[in-house]
């Protein structure tokens, strides 16, 4: 898959104070793409958008869009990013219409098309509605949709939403997830978030960061595959040891559980279940239960970030494979 | 384009919050008391002319040297809303996260107040030249103190956009420019102490430092008809320091 890279990030950091938030984050967004940025709080994804949407410049690195340096012409490289920062940059003040015929203005959409401009947006983001009202009087969930209105007026190649859900309720996360996916079919997303089923339902790529480093970035429909392997979960009446357990085929780690149960770790692409069960009636272990289960993007994460590594040695990279 | 898209936004949004109204408002009562008070003075004690130029000096004068305490308190309110409100809520990503550049945006941000204070001047303006309907007005010395007051208002708002775009928190930004205005008031005062410390045998010219750097200072001659393309110079360039150093201050903000 050759696909134009719209995004590119290399060796991206900013300290704050001695503080160092984002610590050289390579990070490419493709043409089509709905990539998660993932981590838990404090790990550095608003600084990363921010630096991205040339709100903050990074101590080191350099940002590129759609090949434009955002050093050397920042007013271009703009021009292709609609972003949403954490906090919708509304002003209460304004109706719906008076706020996005002025992000259009800044934009720099000429007179004639700004109508239409404004038409497509709202259509995209359910605002026909309320035109007409005033932004301080919406509801929370509307205040978020002219947001991403505001985003994507334009019409940018790139949009980069920072926490596009947060605070919404429910039944308002589903229809502004609904709307990232239409989204998705006609502009890359860049979309940050600590809700792992919302990156699930949403993306196509996930990048976990945490301590400002990455430390997971893979497609979504690659991630049960390869790399963390199959989890067996055996229950068995004669145990016949963790020694010969850790001694079958393709298994990494035993670890015992309560009542006879125990869990095995199996190396990337294996699956020695079969094996295990053959084994187990020749030998008589008085197998109960055994079953596969695959990592799901929530043992992925938990195993990422709870394991605290502030130092990393360089041979400790995280796995950087593509799609 | 981008410079003027924003001021003409800073200025429609002035115009849809109540802050501007009542600005408006409160300083047209409170010239117009004070107007209506020299006016009822000059009628109760007619002979005091004769101390004045006229009738313009009498009542122009003094209305535009009550107009300035008044801006003084007033324009940091204002430019309090151009960055720290903008911080505060968030709105400023807006800002620079769009194509348009930093000195864009401060001057957009600058001529849409300077828009603003220009209706409230044209309201002041229109009070002592109300009189035209009675008297002969000095129209040049009239002029000169309202475009002294015009200068004196856009240095002021360069003042306190600086100072509001040093902090996240509108009301220091309002407290802090009022502090910062009212220290250069201070600085003029000390010019009339004819204070020339001699240290070590080196006369240090405080006095005379603090006439030239004075902003009312230069606004006296223009007051009083005198139009010195200097003094207009000073207010031109004392403005553009501050804005420049805005968006300095904005550009650093961002490394």
């Amino acid at each position: 898959m050759n696909t134009q890279i719209l995004v590119s990030a290399q060796g991206l950091s900013r300290s704050y104070g001695v503080k160092l938030a984002v610590d050289s984050i390579d990070l490419e967004l493709r043409k089509g793409e709905v990539l998660g940025l993932l981590g838990p709080n404090g790990a550095g994804k608003t600084t990363t958008l921010q630096m991205l949407a040339g709100c903050l410049a990074p101590s080191a690195g350099k940002v590129e869009i759609k090949g434009i340096n955002m050093r050397d012409a920042p007013a271009r490289a703009k021009r292709e990013i609609g972003y949403l920062p954490e906090r919708p940059p509304l002003y209460p003040e304004l109706t719906v219409d008076e706020y996005l015929r002025y992000c259009a203005r800044l934009h720099r959409i000429p007179s004639g098309e700004r109508k239409n401009v404004l038409e497509s947006a709202k259509q995209d983001c359910g605002l026909t509605d309320v035109s007409r009202r005033i932004i301080g009087n919406l509801s929370k969930g509307y205040q978020q949709r002219v947001g991403i209105a505001q985003a994507i007026l334009h019409r940018p190649d790139v949009v980069i939403l920072d926490e596009p859900t947060v605070g919404l309720d429910p039944n308002q996360i589903r229809e502004i997830r609904s709307l990232i996916t239409r989204l998705g079919q006609q502009h890359s997303v860049l979309l940050s978030s600590h809700i792992l089923p919302e990156i699930q339902a949403t993306c196509s790529r996930v990048v976990i960061i945490n301590h400002g480093q990455v430390v997971f970035d893979r497609a979504m429909d690659a991630i049960s595959e390869d790399d963390t392997g199959t989890q067996i979960s055996l229950g068995l009446l004669h145990s016949p040891g963790a020694e010969t357990l850790a001694k079958l085929p393709d298994v990494e780690n035993v670890t015992p559980l309560e009542n006879g149960f125990w869990r095995l770790q199996c190396k990337a692409g294996k699956d020695p279940r079969n094996a295990i069960a053959e084994r187990a009636t020749a030998e008589n272990w008085g197998l109960f239960e055994l079953h596969a289960s695959q990592p799901t993007l929530e043992d992925i994460f938990a195993d990422l970030t709870i394991r605290e590594t502030p130092t990393r040695t360089p041979e400790a990279r995280p796995h950087n494979g593509h799609p | 384009m981008g410079t003027l898209n924003v001021a003409r936004q800073e200025l429609a949004r002035l115009f849809v919050s109540p802050l501007a109204w009542t600005i408006l408002a409160v300083v047209q009562l409170l010239l117009g008391l004070l107007f209506a008070m020299s006016l009822a003075d000059l009628m109760l004690n007619p002979q005091q002319i004769s101390k004045y130029a006229g009738v313009s000096e009498v009542i122009g004068t003094g209305l535009f040297r009550f107009a300035t305490v008044v801006l003084l308190l007033v324009i940091p309110l204002l430019t309090m809303r151009t960055f720290s409100e903008e911080r505060k809520s968030g709105t400023l990503d807006l800002l620079l996260s769009s194509p348009i550049s930093l000195t864009s945006v401060v001057a957009g941000k600058f001529l849409g107040l300077m828009g603003f204070l220009t209706v409230m001047l044209t309201l002041i303006g229109l009070m002592p030249f109300s009189l035209t309907l009675g008297t002969d007005l000095d129209t040049g010395m009239l002029a000169s103190g309202l475009l002294g007051l015009w200068l004196m208002m856009a240095a002021f708002a360069a003042v306190g956009m600086f100072i509001s775009s040093l902090t996240r928190e509108p009301t220091i930004a309002a407290i802090g420019g009022f502090g910062f205005l009212l220290g250069l008031w201070l600085l003029h005062a000390l010019s009339f102490f004819e204070w020339q410390p001699a240290i070590l045998g080196f006369t240090l010219p405080i006095a005379d430092a603090a006439r030239e750097y004075s902003l009312l200072a230069h606004y006296d001659d223009l007051l009083f008809g005198i139009f010195d393309s200097g003094d207009v110079l000073f207010y031109v360039i004392f403005s553009g320091l501050f804005l420049a150093l805005t968006v300095q201050r904005l550009d650093m903000e961002r490394q």
